[in-house]
């Protein structure tokens, strides 16, 4: 068997893919988070709920209406991104004028609110969800073996982090949208309805978190926690990235999944606290993040 | 009296009698479980009210501190006071080390800091060998105060929690009314300001955290005495989340909004016991109430209508 620094390459590269998949979700999460708060000023603190609805919907798409997994790859984040943009309309805009923290205080009032809903009707012990036939099984790649709906996931959200930064960054729509976080009543003043915008946004954000969610359902059981269990990390994850650059997010996410998996394979007793070590070594040495924009 | 104005004075008057007498017509630990959370409460609402900066990892203080107070108890036999000092102590150690970390950012990134480094407390406690893992630290004896006096009596455990909190409350109206709690509020209106006027403003947030942290601390250490448990519950960020509810309820900012915060919350948990998962929905849903439509919460209300400092 080879060994890579005294340890079997097999668990190594498994490690490292397990990181890659949890890299794929900080990413996918904190991409969302970021886009919402350029826009809206708020963290986001719902996000992990959402995430988690959006493995439910998957499921009750699939237990109560037989849509499969490829359907509900779409249909749950447009059906959660229009639960969001209902929130947004509802709740959410009426605080754009205060402080920023009561948009956090009411998200996670709000997380408290769904999750306790979603406890009470299917309680917190946690529903299967297959893998589809067709990513079912494990590809021999020479030095392992790699479940084939595991690669899946991370090319998926690669695909979507991707797609994700060329929209901001490249078409006309991303255009106005990063105008309007730098200045949002000045883009207004050239007919922009940025309201409307504020509202897509927070759904498109929310979608981004739902998509997570169904990727996530095959892998963990979909339960109310699931979403809870990662944002805390999540939230480490942007401050270590800040939430200035859509890529550092991106790549902020997948790297510190990468470090989770390794420490899991050299000292497992720090892996659940490694991404918060580092988020230290961060605030100490560049306090605004590794992309974040100076204060 | 302590700075307080006369509305205050009257209130506190109120409140010391409330203390009094509950203990005759109420369960004492009810009373005593109500008088930690509004200890925990006023020294967070020293953080968010007063410096305007919103810790949500404020369980990882009052965790630690229950677990140090719960194992000098229980291994090194010390006596309650010193046990309960060392709970406080601890909390304002930590408050050092990660308040250092946190007021590096302000805003929203100091309360995702402060989540963060309590999730990471949490993950400790969690693998720590001293924390008993899932169990936590149970049976935990009350032990002597002073030596003599014996604490398994609930009366006599009541009159000494109502002290500590007594000691703490008077202690952050103090904090508030100095001097220092006067830079304190000019930070929190407008800390280039405060720079400018030559204060090192980061030094004053930090010593408020930690202040803050140390009677957390305190609060912890005396909830795992009066009920000789500490357990993973103490550190986990829902009791962050309801701190943060407790002080927005009761009316943040005011000083003696979170101990009304704290009796109408436990109460609430109190009757909600057998409600299961509902009690967090109602916390949820009370929380967005009062982000929506009620932000001075209820003595801010009070206050308000009487045009009262309260």
């Amino acid at each position: 068997m080879m060994m890579i620094f005294g340890i079997p390459a097999p668990l190594l590269f498994g490690q490292l893919l397990l990181g890659l998949i949890n890299g794929a979700f900080y990413a996918m999460l904190s991409l969302g988070l970021a886009i919402i708060f350029g826009m809206l000023n708020i963290i986001n603190f719902a996000h992990g709920a959402l995430f988690m609805m959006g493995a439910f919907v998957a499921w009750m798409l699939l237990d109560y209406l037989g849509i499969g997994y490829f359907p509900s790859l779409i249909l749950a984040p447009l059906i959660v991104g229009v639960f969001g943009i209902v929130l947004e309309r509802t709740i959410i805009s009426r605080l754009y004028k205060l402080d920023h923290l009561y948009g956090l205080l009411l998200t996670f009032g709000l997380s408290l609110v769904i999750e306790g809903l979603f406890r009470n009707a299917y309680g917190s012990s946690g529903l299967p969800y297959r893998i589809p036939n067709v990513l079912q099984g494990a590809t021999d790649l020479g030095f392992m073996f790699m479940p084939n709906y595991r690669g899946w996931v991370v090319l998926v959200a690669l695909v979507v982090c991707f797609s994700t930064w060329a929209i901001i960054e490249k078409t006309s729509l991303g255009a106005t949208l990063r105008a309007a976080t730098e200045n949002a009543p000045l883009v207004q003043a050239f007919g922009v309805n940025v309201p409307r915008l504020i509202t897509i946004t927070y759904g498109a954000g929310v979608a981004l978190a739902a998509f997570a969610g169904v990727l996530a359902a095959p892998i963990y059981s979909v339960n109310p926690n699931m979403g809870s269990n990662f944002i805390n990390t999540v939230f480490a994850v942007v401050v270590i990235g800040g939430m200035g650059s859509i890529l550092g997010s991106i790549i902020t996410g997948f790297g510190l999944g990468v470090v989770e998996g390794l420490t899991k394979v050299f000292y497992p007793q720090a892996s659940a606290t490694v991404v918060f070590l580092v988020m230290i070594i961060v605030l100490l040495a560049r306090p605004r993040g590794l992309f974040g924009k100076a204060a | 009296m302590f700075g307080f104005s006369r509305s205050q004075s009257i209130a506190f008057l109120v409140m010391v009698a409330l203390i009094v007498i509950s203990p005759f017509v109420l369960y004492p630990v009810f009373l005593m479980r109500v008088l930690c959370a509004a200890l925990f409460a006023s020294a967070f609402n020293l953080m968010l009210g007063y410096v305007g900066l919103l810790s949500f990892g404020h369980a990882a203080y009052f965790g630690m501190g229950a677990y140090v107070t719960a194992w000098t108890m229980k291994f090194w036999h010390l006596d309650a006071i010193f046990a309960i000092a060392l709970g406080g102590l601890t909390g304002a150690a930590l408050g050092l080390v990660l308040g250092y970390l946190a007021i590096r950012r302000s805003g929203i990134y100091f309360a995702m800091i402060t989540l963060a480094l309590a999730q990471m407390v949490y993950f400790f406690c969690l693998e720590a060998p001293f924390t008993g893992g899932e169990d936590g630290i149970q049976q935990v004896p009350r032990g002597y105060l002073f030596g003599f006096i014996d604490l398994s009596n609930d009366m006599t455990m009541y009159w000494v929690v109502a002290a500590v909190f007594l000691g703490g409350f008077l202690m952050i109206h103090r904090i508030i009314h100095s001097p220092f709690g006067q830079v304190l509020k000019g930070i929190r209106e407008n800390e280039p300001r405060a720079t400018s006027l030559g204060y090192r403003t980061d030094d004053y947030k930090l010593i408020a955290f930690v202040l803050s942290c140390g009677i957390s601390g305190l609060a912890g250490g005396t909830k795992a005495l009066v009920f000789g448990i500490a357990t993973l519950t103490d550190v986990h960020y829902s009791t962050s989340g309801e701190v943060v509810l407790t002080t927005l309820l009761g009316g943040l900012g005011t000083v003696f909004g979170p101990a009304m915060g704290a009796l109408i919350v436990t109460s609430m948990e109190n009757y909600l016991a057998q409600a299961g998962a509902w009690v967090t929905v109602i916390q949820g849903a009370i929380f967005m109430i009062c982000v929506l439509a009620f932000r001075r919460g209820v003595i801010g209300e009070i206050a308000n209508w009487r045009k009262l400092t309260l």
